[in-house]
């Protein structure tokens, strides 16, 4: 089709640009333009009003005049090329190559919004991501369609822990990928994240998109949109299980805000927009496995909470969203600082058990989490009235407590469990109490597992 | 020719729409919206789906209609998204539409009602079997029955009598925004039976009431509000998922699928009409979802059944009219809400009602709205208009789900302003234990939750052996009585026999010691008793 190109532009301000006299032009359509320079840069239409286009400039518009700048509009909303060529790629928050290699290609293009995918299609997710971190998969397993978050406070390793769970995850045997999508990361911090992941792009496994913390900041809101667009069309049109790794969630929302404002929309809760909520959810919301169809879409959201606070919207508003959530706690002494008792998988019942992991595998949960909880009741009072006036029951689970800090929740972070060395070390973590203290596993599993500490 | 001449996401200006009446539905350029604001020609329409591409020029034309439901057999079983348009059976994305499919079922009709009678408005004049576990009444406009058909299939659009001159079908069309009409609303109080022992026995609900279920996330609320949708004793459930997971959608489908009806032995489905419009579906179109799911219960109301709708969530429905009216340039009140959220709170659940009919025969609409606080603070507007409003607030405690008490039903927290009420109808219906039961289990947790803040200051061994005890029956009544697993075959639902049982069975024991102590026997020695048939009895049909 022919690119008609418009040179009038009326009024720039922040990253908007107005351009006047067009015609034909729709809302929600991508822009491309061109400055005198020989530049290219990215835009987005965000309000159409007769003849004028509101246009979101991506780059933003520093360097831009009004005069000799042109603004080509594509048609329709942004398409995202999307296909296997893909894996093994590392490019920018935009989708372009930072390898070096030719610009991406795909068999199609899909555009970058989505669409809802009809409930009725929906098929419950069932069957775990194991991710050989011993914490995640026994306490907080990760289900194949589900979508959790990683809830850390600043200044904890959140980064290497969502960058160890994918190097590590994989679904058994079937054809698994990640699509990694960075948002306003650090150089330093994109870098550990390549690092980590070196395996899994040689071997084809990973998709990149960095959008780094100089990177434009408008431009942070299209990186997740391009990388869940390839990461639907792996999973549901190529039948990969696709896990999407998306970081930082917070630095996203900001960057949602800076537009916002920009726009001069009235603000909502902290300054965020009022539709926070509704576009969180349509990336969230992405996630999920397909009646009839093999792939899966798994969706791991990380964020840094904002002086710790979940109740801050980016959190809470996910935490809605989203179905559990792994939470990492400054009062945790080792590496992973995962909280047990602070997360939760609403969609393990459905992902663990016979056939999927271990039979007793929901018991042994919840079991470990009900001591957890007693030994932090007992830790509180033992630092009120001193660990001597605890009784010896209660001395039992403050040992289990470190048991299972120093046996099952440390581990190294190029370390990969597998599910049988994870349960290993919880059986022996349990076993540190008395038998009679365990009362919510069968008694046949703890006749052929319990082994009392000599 | 009217035409688009403005399109900021969901809001869109048109002019030329000369004659067009407000909450006229249009098709704006193939996707479907509603005029919300008029001036002189010039028309501000707020669009149910994406407007991707939607550029200035595009034409518009006005459907004629309000947002109507299609009101019909189709219903019950069936699964819609928030504009009523089936689910089930159309493509695995969805894409911005006008109508999704066209329905060609034929469905077998009985007249009930020979020619030459005349009927009153709303009276049944046959009906159609097959169409859910319940017989679906078509109704008569009222008038002299001029003709009827004959037993037999029929299209849901095909007339199947002559009333008063007017042609009757199976199905009708009703603005969504506007209650159908019924002769009066009846002020007796009969409870809903929702099987949650904590509910029935503390906090009921009366059918034809109003309960806003407010919990942050993580407290179990969507759970809760299954079991209800699951085992509460209504005719119809209208279940509406109003911008939640689209995975849990998934979730209750499968499992209303699968588990029967406890009083027909059918499919829980085929009581159930799921309205899904999941967070990522339209925006607008969830802010309809309320309003098509409450006329759909009304309209199973008129039939004389008793109907509940369940709204996940409504702070969904009240955030996606903030944002629309922040799009129109509305002034902001609180919290950037638009000024009009108390009223129309006030107005939804106001829907609710136990009526006579038209046709004269009882049947109500129940409502439970869940609440989803921002940062679970309950002093928010939309919890606090909503708590205004309503009959009952069932509170969701995230301590309580912290610690694993599921439901986590807060008794503290929450209030049943037809408490005492319903209560009497238990009495009144052979139950003469019940207000007993409710009036000492209410006194005991009360106490219980006063000494136990005291306990955490002082310690429990300076306290008297009453006060032990008083204690020690506060965690019998949690443990054995309001916890409830929604897993457990034998105690997801609970009979209210059974909630009378359980309870008496807990205060008997709680009487046991108290009497123990009384006749001298140490705290210490009552509290280490073996207490753990009284708190498994629950696990025992």
């Amino acid at each position: 089709m022919i690119e008609l190109e418009y040179t009038a532009i009326s009024e720039l301000r922040g990253p908007l640009a107005v351009v006047s006299g067009v015609s034909g032009v729709g809302w929600d359509e991508s822009a491309t333009i061109r400055l005198p320079s020989g530049e290219t840069r990215h835009g987005l239409v965000l309000e159409v009003d007769r003849d004028l286009a509101l246009v979101q400039v991506l780059e933003g518009t520093s360097g831009m005049s009004r005069d000799g700048t042109r603004v080509g509009f594509a048609g329709s909303p942004l398409r995202v090329p999307v296909g296997a060529g893909w894996l093994g790629r590392v490019c920018d928050g935009r989708g372009a190559p930072l390898d070096g290699g030719p610009p991406v290609f795909g068999t199609a293009a899909a555009p970058a919004g989505g669409f809802p995918l009809n409930p009725t299609w929906r098929v419950p997710p069932a069957e775990p991501v194991l991710t050989g971190v011993s914490a995640v998969d026994l306490l907080t397993t990760l289900v194949r369609g589900q979508k959790i978050a990683l809830f850390s406070a600043p200044g904890l390793p959140h980064l290497e822990l969502a960058a160890q769970i994918a190097a590590q995850s994989h679904v058994g045997g079937e054809p698994f990928s990640v699509v990694f999508a960075a948002m306003g990361l650090t150089h330093a911090d994109a870098a550990a994240v390549r690092d980590a992941l070196e395996l899994r792009s040689a071997a084809g496994e990973l998709v990149l998109l960095l959008n780094l913390a100089d990177d434009p900041v408008i431009e942070r809101v299209l990186t997740p949109r391009i990388a869940l667009t390839v990461a639907e069309h792996l999973a549901f049109e190529l039948g990969r299980h696709v896990l999407v790794v998306m970081a930082d969630m917070t630095s996203y929302c900001e960057a949602l805000r800076e537009v916002s404002a920009a726009r001069g929309e009235i603000p909502a809760r902290r300054a965020y927009p009022g539709y926070l909520y509704s576009d969180l959810a349509s990336l969230y919301e992405r996630c999920g496995r397909v009646r009839g169809r093999p792939g899966s879409l798994t969706l791991l959201p990380v964020l840094t909470m904002p002086a710790g606070d979940i109740t801050h919207p980016v959190p809470d508003l996910s935490g809605y969203i989203t179905e559990g959530q792994i939470v990492l706690s400054p009062a945790i002494p080792v590496y992973p600082p995962i909280d047990p008792l602070a997360s939760l998988s609403r969609l393990m019942r459905g992902g663990v058990g016979a056939g999927r992991t271990e039979p007793e595998h929901m018991d042994l949960a919840a079991q470990t989490l009900a001591a957890l909880a007693r030994a932090r009741q007992a830790g509180e009072l033992a630092e009120l009235v001193g660990a001597g006036a605890l009784s010896a029951t209660d001395r039992c689970y403050l040992d289990l407590a470190r048991a299972f800090t120093e046996d099952l929740l440390r581990q190294p972070g190029d370390e990969a469990r597998t599910l049988e060395q994870t349960f290993e070390r919880a059986w022996r973590v349990l076993s540190v109490l008395p038998r009679r203290e365990l009362s919510m596993l069968d008694p046949g599993v703890l006749e052929a597992r319990y082994r009392e500490a000599a | 020719m009217a035409a688009v001449t403005r399109v900021n996401g969901p809001l869109v200006e048109v002019d030329g729409l000369d004659g067009a009446a407000m909450f006229e539905l249009v098709d704006v350029g193939g996707v479907p919206g509603e005029i919300v604001a008029l001036a002189g020609e010039h028309a501000t329409v707020q669009a149910y789906e994406y407007t991707g591409g939607l550029r200035p020029g595009a034409r518009v034309a006005s459907l004629g209609a309000p947002l109507s439901a299609r009101l019909g057999p189709h219903l019950l079983g069936g699964i819609f998204d928030g504009l009523l348009r089936p689910l089930d059976g159309t493509g695995m994305w969805l894409e911005p539409s006008l109508l999704r499919t066209s329905e060609r079922r034929l469905w077998p009709f009985r007249p009930s009602v020979p020619e030459g009678t005349p009927v009153a408005p709303g009276t049944p004049i046959g009906a159609v079997s097959g169409a859910g576990t319940l017989p679906y009444l078509v109704r008569s406009p009222g008038g002299t029955v001029t003709a009827v058909r004959p037993e037999g299939r029929y299209a849901a659009d095909a007339p199947v009598a002559t009333v008063g001159g007017r042609d009757v079908t199976m199905e009708w069309l009703w603005p969504v925004r506007r209650g159908l009409p019924y002769r009066d609303r009846l002020d007796e109080q009969v409870p809903l039976i929702t099987g949650q022992r904590v509910i029935d026995l503390l906090l009921p609900v009366r059918r034809g009431g109003t309960v806003a279920v407010p919990g942050g996330f993580g407290t179990g609320k969507t759970v809760l509000l299954q079991q209800i949708a699951k085992w509460c004793d209504a005719d119809v459930v209208v279940y509406i998922g109003c911008g939640e997971r689209g995975n849990e959608m998934a979730d209750v489908l499968a499992e209303l699928r699968e588990l029967a009806d406890p009083r027909t032995g059918g499919r829980l489905l085929d009581r159930t009409v799921v309205i899904a419009n999941t967070s990522n579906m339209p925006m607008m179109a969830r802010e309809a979802s309320v309003y098509t799911g409450v006329t759909v219960a009304e309209h199973f109301r008129d039939m004389g059944y008793d109907a509940v709708v369940i709204a996940d969530s409504t702070s969904r429905w009240a955030e996606a009219r903030r944002e629309f009216a922040s799009r129109g340039g509305a002034l902001p009140a609180e919290e950037g809400y638009p000024a009009d959220l108390a009223s129309a709170i006030a107005a939804f659940y106001e829907r609710a009602g136990l009526v006579t009919t038209l046709g004269g025969r009882p049947g109500s609409v129940t409502i439970i709205g869940a609440v989803s606080p921002p940062g679970g603070d309950l002093t928010e507007p939309v919890t606090t208009h909503t708590q205004r409003f309503v009959r009952a607030v069932w509170s969701l405690d995230r301590d309580l789900a912290y610690a694993r008490h599921y439901p986590a039903v807060s008794w503290s927290g929450s209030f049943s302003r037809d408490a005492a009420a319903l209560a009497a109808w238990h009495a009144r219906n052979g139950r003469r234990d019940w207000v007993v039961a409710r009036t000492r289990v209410a006194g005991l947790l009360a106490e219980a939750d006063r000494l136990s803040a005291l306990a955490e200051l002082v310690g429990t061994a300076t306290f008297p052996a009453r006060e032990r005890v008083v204690l020690l029956a506060g965690r019998l009544l949690r443990e054995g009585l309001l916890q409830q697993s929604a897993l457990s075959a034998a105690d997801a639902y609970c009979a209210p026999e059974r909630t009378s049982r359980l309870a008496g069975l807990i205060l008997g024991a709680v009487d046991d010691c108290l009497r123990l102590t009384e006749r001298g026997t140490p705290a210490g020695e009552v509290e280490t008793r073996d207490f753990s048939d009284v708190l498994r009895a629950k696990e025992r049909p």
